[in-house]
């Protein structure tokens, strides 16, 4: 299989531009990472993806691939002789990480968010009690998944793990800025420990950017209104 | 050993349409079990606990839900015949990426349009036949999204089709002057068996939508 050229337009702190980094470590495929400046969006990104102008895009022989999750499984498509599967091999678990990976970005994702844009304590609280409420669903979806071994997808890390352990960095900024344990050790043991595993993959470490750089982007991603 | 294969469904749901599409398309026996989406069932609520939402296949006792995922397990579950996503990594990522956008520009407006009234209904309309027209140029000159094949896309947008006529109705708008390609390839998909059978009649929709306003409590 011919590994072509490869180009990833994205940012070091985009959590979806991770998912695909993750990917294509996992598949050990070198490709040249384009990073986009905050604030602007280049002409190579606007014609890779006129419909959304997003990131992450990949960029396969000159042929464009975009929304993170369709770029993962391209990924392990593509380089389907390369590497570890990113998703099981039995079609009624591919569905089943395929479900919870969609419920992480519409569910779990936009609650995390609200966190950030909360006003006021009573909104912020709400939004706290919401990610709590949908981390516990994922909690359980592990343990189903997991089946006793250390990742959603198994012996290795794959799709879901991916899908979710991309927000680890995110999760702990979002932490500091509530005061507030979002990953909590006793009330959902199984992911907490799960996150370290994630994060100490060889795939996922050289990519996880450091919190204080993180929380300092935040900031300016997501201005507090002045008092 | 037989299949089991239930659907739970509800006859409105152009997501739900789409996973009968896709079970007709590889001729598989299914047992459509209509649901009460206001009164939900004990089985909606055990087999689909974290959305209760429809559809939902229960293959041989095991829940399926979302209805591209849906649609994708069915596809790799029984693969011979009418394969409705395409081998070719690239082509496949492509079917995705528009059934995502389906997914992502095609609810919201076209809620307001049958939901709503007065500014919010025109706004509605005005981004709908914005979305009709990325779609139809991405069609373009074929005979389905995926080429000569009906597939993935098709299936994923055909269900809004049956809308059509409600949505014309309560907006005051012709689909067809604004994209004729797109309803020469929504007429293209109705001539198939998997569709015509799956699909509710047009004006039955729009009879019934001043009663789903009045039971979502809607004015």
């Amino acid at each position: 299989m011919v590994t072509g050229d490869v180009k990833l337009i994205g940012s070091w702190a985009s959590v979806f531009v991770m998912r695909a980094r993750i990917a294509l470590n996992l598949k050990s495929i070198s490709y040249e990472f384009l990073q986009e400046t905050y604030g602007t969006k280049s002409e190579l990104l606007l014609k890779s993806n006129p419909v959304h102008k997003k990131m992450p895009v990949l960029i396969h022989a000159d042929k464009p691939v975009c929304e993170s999750n369709i770029i993962v499984q391209y990924i392990d498509e593509a380089w389907s002789s390369y590497g570890p599967s990113i998703l099981p091999s039995q079609p009624y678990d591919r569905a089943i990480a395929r479900f919870w990976a969609a419920y992480v970005d519409d569910k779990w994702f936009i609650a995390l968010r609200s966190i950030l844009t909360a006003r006021g304590e009573e909104e912020k609280k709400a939004a706290i009690a919401e990610v709590e409420e949908r981390t516990d669903h994922l909690e359980k979806a592990f343990i189903d998944c997991s089946n006793g071994k250390p990742f959603f997808n198994g012996d290795h890390i794959g799709y879901l793990d991916i899908a979710l352990g991309s927000f680890l960095g995110w999760w702990r900024v979002v932490e500091l800025d509530a005061n507030h344990i979002l990953l909590d050790e006793t009330k959902t043991p199984s992911l907490f420990k799960w996150a370290e595993r994630f994060c100490n993959d060889p795939a996922v470490k050289p990519l996880m950017p450091e919190t204080t750089k993180l929380a300092e982007f935040a900031r300016k991603l997501f201005p507090k209104p002045q008092a | 050993m037989a299949d089991e294969v239930i659907l739970l469904d509800y006859w409105l749901s152009m997501f739900g349409m789409r996973a009968r599409i896709a079970l007709e398309e590889k001729n598989i026996k299914f047992d459509y079990r209509e649901q009460d989406l206001f009164n939900k069932s004990q089985i909606l609520i055990e087999m689909n606990p974290v959305h209760k939402k429809i559809p939902v296949l229960i293959h041989n006792g095991k829940p399926v839900c979302e209805s591209l995922i849906v649609v994708e397990y069915i596809d790799e579950t029984w693969p011979g015949e009418n394969q409705l996503l395409s081998s070719d990594p690239y082509q496949r990522a492509q079917a995705k990426f528009w059934a995502d956008f389906i997914d992502k520009k095609v609810p919201g407006p076209t809620r307001l349009i049958w939901a709503g009234k007065g500014e919010e209904q025109e706004a509605g309309k005005k981004e709908f036949i914005e979305v009709l027209k990325t779609l139809e140029s991405e069609l373009g000159d074929k005979t389905y999204f995926g080429g000569e094949t009906f597939g993935f896309v098709d299936i994923a947008f055909i269900g809004f089709c049956s809308w059509f006529d409600a949505y014309e109705k309560l907006a005051n708008f012709s689909i067809e002057a604004e994209c004729p390609k797109l309803i020469a390839w929504a007429d293209r998909c109705l001539k198939r068996e998997s569709v015509a059978k799956s699909l509710p009649d047009s004006e039955k929709i729009t009879k019934y939508i001043p009663e789903l306003k009045k039971r979502l409590g809607i004015e």
